[in-house]
């Protein structure tokens, strides 16, 4: 029986068995060689010439960058994004199921929000909610129409930071409401009809089901909407809140007519910010993945192609601004979120 | 409950599932042009017809999954999505729809198996959650449950990395995991490799066999034959024939149902 079959077929038996690497001689780039190395060079005489460039004034970063105002201003600053994401996520889960919501009264005024917080610039809004003791001079709560229960001033009620944080966290989810929106169709159909034929509730279907599995999804434009954040927070001089990095180097070198050295101190502060963020990015995506890390070599799971499909859509919703590069990625397949990193 | 005495005839006699004049449409596309028919206790139907004839749908009904345009749908003696007082109908909310369905399990053409749970995790879940059982009880009630389906051995893998039929048993084991009083298959075996079909038709033949009311959309006319108790054939959301599989299969009265018998068989 072997003694046929090899009869049958020797020439691809012998290949088989026979086969070694390929030695051939290998295709030459010369001119990827020389790109490359022009690139070094120029990026070389770049460094060299800013190092020896007085105006940057390399002894003053190395003076400011750790100074204890500066400092302080960065701690500010990172408060800022923590406490504006928090909020920011909650309200725009809230704000993503209302607008899947088949009710709609709920729906509409959702995408009210939407289309006001989205459509207008953010600096915009921080200047309006910098003026709202104008507007709103006291805080009234009550019945309408009839003595309030309890009244205090505006002014009295909301510092500049308070306004910073609303003005950013309500802005902020506006965008966050799309990128759950969009993680919450990324999930099959039929996961939420599996969970309701087991007799589990609209919640539990919600908490257990769709939202862990949404996750992924939603986590990749998340990490780039806190970076974001991190940035925006500069903005917050329209409030005007002034303790925040930017505008504490501002202040400074407007004493010290030297803005140059005092923008590189910010900036490295901001980069080093970002660059931890972007490591935690990388292992919460890793967390999530969790079950589907290699789910393209299973045809017949459902999943797979929509997943794919909504991914590259999400950061084009979600971005307000530029963003930066995610981590690389040692797990090709079944990533997420790569089309849409910039 | 109310599967106690309706009308002086002892609970044994309601049907499982009592169908009469069901209709679905879609907005003006009726799916359903007025089902009726009867599954008993213990009672296996395979429910055949050329795909578009409306038979998921009718399966999604039975589970309220869809919504009936007319007509009455009971399981057990108890209405589905309505509740009935004076004469009048009244929709369920949606908690008491849900109670419905923990006694109905139901497997899907596609699995919908979790893929963020291991197999395990799968199987347990929903009595964790929904009957609130101690987490021992129920891990152990599961992993009988997965040695039943032939999977003991595959409790930790998550759905990704096990083969469609075995992801399909897996789902079999979460749906009995709820002890239900009926089992309700959307064409278990269509997204299979053809050799893996066999290994989830033994499943379900182990549970006709043990007396589970099983109600089976199912292109497989040889499983049809050897287990099922009745054949119904639809076409265009209409019953077209129905009675014994060897009977209906062997002589079609119907012209629709030869048509469709010939391509099949």
């Amino acid at each position: 029986m072997n003694g046929a079959a090899a009869g049958q077929t020797p020439p691809l038996r012998e290949a088989a068995s026979t086969s070694e690497p390929i030695k051939a001689i290998r295709l030459r780039h010369p001119w990827r060689m020389v790109f490359a190395v022009l690139l070094v060079a120029i990026f070389a005489f770049f460094v060299v010439d800013a190092a020896f460039r007085p105006a940057y004034d390399w002894p003053a970063v190395g003076k400011y960058l750790f100074d204890r105002r500066i400092s302080m201003a960065a701690l500010v600053t990172i408060e800022l994004t923590v406490f504006s994401m928090v909020i920011a996520i909650i309200l725009g889960v809230i704000l993503a199921v209302m607008r899947l919501s088949p009710n709609p009264v709920v729906k509409s005024v959702a995408w009210f929000y939407l289309w006001i917080f989205r459509g207008t610039p953010v600096y915009v809004q921080l200047t309006i909610w910098g003026l709202i003791s104008l507007i709103y001079t006291s805080i009234d709560i009550g019945l309408p129409f009839m003595t309030p229960w309890i009244s205090f001033s505006t002014n009295a009620a909301l510092n500049t930071f308070t306004l910073a944080v609303i003005g950013l966290a309500l802005n902020e989810a506006a965008y966050m409401a799309e990128i759950v929106r969009a993680g919450l169709l990324s999930v099959d159909k039929g996961q939420e009809e599996a969970s309701v034929a087991l007799g589990m509730s609209w919640s539990q279907t919600m908490t257990r089901v769709i939202l862990p599995q949404s996750m992924r999804v939603i986590i990749p434009p998340t990490g780039n909407e806190v970076i974001s954040m991190l940035k925006t927070t500069s903005l917050v001089t329209a409030v005007p809140f002034s303790l925040e990095l930017f505008t504490r180097s501002r202040d400074i070198s407007a004493e010290t007519f030297n803005p140059i050295p005092l923008l590189i101190v910010a900036s490295i502060w901001y980069l080093f910010f970002t660059s931890i963020l972007m490591v935690g990015q990388y292992f919460l995506e890793k967390r999530f993945s969790r079950g589907v890390g290699d789910r393209q070599t299973d045809k017949s799971d459902p999943a797979a192609p929509t997943t794919g499909a909504i991914t590259g859509v999400v950061p084009v919703v979600g971005a307000g601004q530029p963003t930066v590069v995610l981590p690389p990625r040692t797990d090709a397949p079944g990533t997420t979120g790569d089309g849409g990193a910039r | 409950m109310s599967a106690t005495t309706v009308g002086g005839v002892a609970s044994v006699d309601v049907p499982m599932v009592l169908a009469e004049q069901v209709t679905k449409s879609f907005g003006s596309n009726e799916v359903l042009k007025g089902i009726t028919l009867e599954v008993k206790r213990g009672e296996v139907m395979c429910l055949v017809g050329p795909s578009g004839s409306g038979k998921s749908t009718f399966l999604r009904c039975i589970n309220h999954l869809e919504v009936l345009s007319a007509g009455r749908l009971s399981v057990d003696g108890e209405l589905i999505g309505y509740r009935e007082s004076n004469g009048k109908l009244y929709e369920m909310a949606p908690k008491e729809a849900a109670k419905q369905r923990r006694d109905i399990g139901m497997v899907f053409q596609r699995f919908n198996l979790f893929p963020h749970m291991t197999a395990l995790q799968n199987v347990m879940e929903a009595p964790l959650r929904v009957k609130g059982m101690p987490k021992a009880k129920v891990e152990s009630n599961a992993r009988d449950l997965l040695a039943r389906v032939g999977l003991a051995d595959r409790a930790d893998y998550y759905p990704a990395h096990l083969s469609g039929g075995q992801q399909q048993r897996v789902a079999i084991a979460r749906a009995l995991a709820m002890e239900p009083k009926l089992m309700l298959f959307d064409e278990p075996t269509s997204a299979l490799d053809p050799e893996l079909v066999g290994e989830v038709l033994d499943v379900m033949k182990g549970l006709a066999r043990e007396g589970m009311t099983m109600i089976v959309v199912t292109h497989e006319m040889g499983f049809a034959r050897e287990v099922a108790d009745s054949l119904v054939f639809m076409d265009a959301g209409v019953v077209v024939e129905s009675g014994l599989p060897s009977e209906v299969l062997a002589n079609p009265r119907h012209a629709r149902t030869q048509t469709f018998l010939s391509k099949v068989l």
